[in-house]
């Protein structure tokens, strides 16, 4: 295997293959190594897909790929013990071309990404694990492998090798992850008749809805459950930052199985059979928690780099954006023959002017703030469902009366106050 | 009704549901044993590991790498850094055929 390409990329995810299809498609040398079986047997995500990204690399890329159904329905739980308020969005310009976002089942929909960046001229190979970059004189030059001599050598390495990039940690861009930076995530895929999905959602045949669960799901800990529809099965799963697992000693695969039998859940999962279980980290620690992304003849992409914008459940097309930012700048680098990290450079900065990076810089506090002032999740969430009870449950009292139970029910002038500064502080952290 | 819901909710029926393809030796281990038995007591990697692998026995901590869903948790919430971890031998490990 000791041959030389123009690129080497590790790992074969959305991030990686993006970057692979780009540079093949732009005339590079390129392989892509993959540890699993094939693309998409390591990789785990909540499932939903962005249409725009996934575009921006193939056109048109819905008309064959494997998508589960597009989405047309967004709804949002806020989650007490026996109640939640709900709010959402549907609408009919999500059902047609061009589309938002459909779920996916990454397994498959790697693997056929996977072939389209084959089909441009790539190189994969599958089942083998990169142990590490090979660097002389400071600069990588290529990788090592667990194969028998399987030594590569490129004059660019992609880092596309996910949330544990043991690569670049060990390239110092990064330290390791503090238990509050990251997420662990655990779902369960569960079969469910493609009739009764849609009689349950109220969909019609290939649409889909995706449901957010906030506050009782993770039992008031920062994170977020989430249920969404497939062709004939359910994604249903659970994340919470680590620390907060840690903090309060919780088993994560009983946290799943509290969801799944919450009053506001267990009536759509009904029937349903489980067909897989899956734990996966999430790097949610921001812009702050962000390393280095180049150096000389390497640049990091995807969640290697912690692109994901945990607010907005996004993390595949932060990913895809990358990969395909970082291979236009790898052609460029190979019309230059320059690929120094002041030319690599300007992958980062293309990124971070790009929605990526933007976006990342929008929320660079929220994950913190919500961190470390738990009452969002734990109190107000709550005080919402009993404002909301209150208000609709009609029992001989005039609506003023009730309005004044709740003022009062809110608390204390203090207390009133301070709910007024957390309001604030959050707008603040998400303005 | 109440069978049903039962059904499925340890953590062994879940992970009868994954298939892996286990190398013959861990690509987990413990860095200094000495640490687990004597400085923590919470021997937390034994409630947060997803999987639940991590098993206190007695006086050592058995790692059921076999099981792993190599999703990190471990190095990093391990409070004394004392996992030494690394991804298992391409194509070993866990197979997702869905998720």
């Amino acid at each position: 295997m000791s041959e030389r390409f123009d690129c080497i990329v590790v790992g074969a995810g959305p991030a990686g293959i993006a970057c692979a299809y780009e540079l093949a498609k732009g005339g590079a040398k390129v392989v892509l190594i993959e540890r699993g079986e094939y693309p998409g047997s390591k990789n785990v995500m909540g499932g939903v897909l962005y249409r725009q990204m996934m575009e921006d690399v193939i056109p048109g890329f819905y008309q064959e790929a494997p998508l589960e159904r597009p989405i047309v329905e967004q709804r949002f739980m806020m989650m007490d013990k026996e109640s939640a308020v709900t709010f959402g969005y549907k609408g009919m310009e999500w059902g047609k071309e061009p589309y938002n976002n459909f779920t996916v089942l990454r397994a498959k929909f790697d693997q056929w990404f996977a072939s389209k960046a084959v089909e441009q001229g790539a190189l994969l190979i599958n089942e083998t694990v990169v142990t590490e970059c090979i660097v002389e004189e400071g600069r990588v030059v290529g990788v090592r492998t667990d194969r028998p001599d399987g030594e590569v050598y490129a004059d660019v390495v992609v880092l596309a090798d996910g949330v544990n990039s043991l690569l670049a940690k060990s390239l110092g861009f990064h330290k390791e992850y503090r238990p509050d930076e990251v997420a662990l995530a655990t779902m369960e895929i569960l079969k469910l008749d493609k009739k009764v999905i849609e009689d349950r959602f109220n969909l019609e045949p290939n649409q889909g809805c995706t449901i957010e669960l906030f506050g009782d799901a993770t039992k008031g800990i920062l994170g977020t459950g989430f249920l969404y529809t497939n062709k004939d099965s359910l994604s249903i799963g659970v994340g919470t930052l680590l620390s907060g697992l840690i903090k309060h000693k919780i088993r994560p695969y009983e946290l799943l199985e509290y969801v799944k039998d919450h009053p506001m859940i267990r009536p759509y999962l009904q029937g349903s059979e489980q067909q897989e279980y899956l734990a996966h980290l999430i790097p949610e620690g921001g812009y702050k928690s962000m390393g280095k992304v180049v150096g000389d003849g390497v640049i990091v992409v995807g969640d290697a780099a912690q692109l994901v914008n945990a607010i907005h459940r996004e993390g595949s097309n932060l990913a895809m954006t990358s990969g395909r930012i970082a291979a236009e700048t790898i052609l460029l680098a190979m019309q230059a023959g320059d690929f120094s990290e002041a030319l690599l450079d300007r992958y980062r900065v293309k990124l971070m002017n790009s929605f990526v990076g933007q976006d990342m810089k929008k929320y660079k506090d929220s994950t913190h703030h919500f961190d470390k002032f738990p009452q969002y999740f734990d109190q107000y969430i709550p005080m919402m469902n009993r404002a909301a009870s209150q208000m609709f449950t009609v029992d001989g009292k005039s609506k003023w009366e009730k309005q004044k139970k709740i003022w009062k029910d809110i608390g204390s002038p203090r207390e009133k106050i301070k709910i007024a500064r957390d309001a604030y502080r959050a707008w603040r952290v998400m303005k | 009704m109440s069978e049903e819901k039962k059904k499925g909710q340890s953590i062994e029926e879940k992970q009868y549901l994954v298939r892996f393809n286990a190398d013959t030796k861990s690509h987990l281990h413990v860095k200094n044993p000495e640490i687990c038995m004597t400085d923590c007591p919470d021997k937390i990697c034994t409630i947060f590991c997803p999987a639940e692998i991590y098993k206190w026995e007695d006086i050592r901590m058995h790692i059921g790498y076999e099981g792993c869903h190599e999703c990190g948790s471990c190095r990093i919430g391990c409070p004394h850094e004392n996992i030494d971890w690394v991804y298992p031998k391409g194509g070993h490990g866990i197979i997702f055929r869905l998720g």
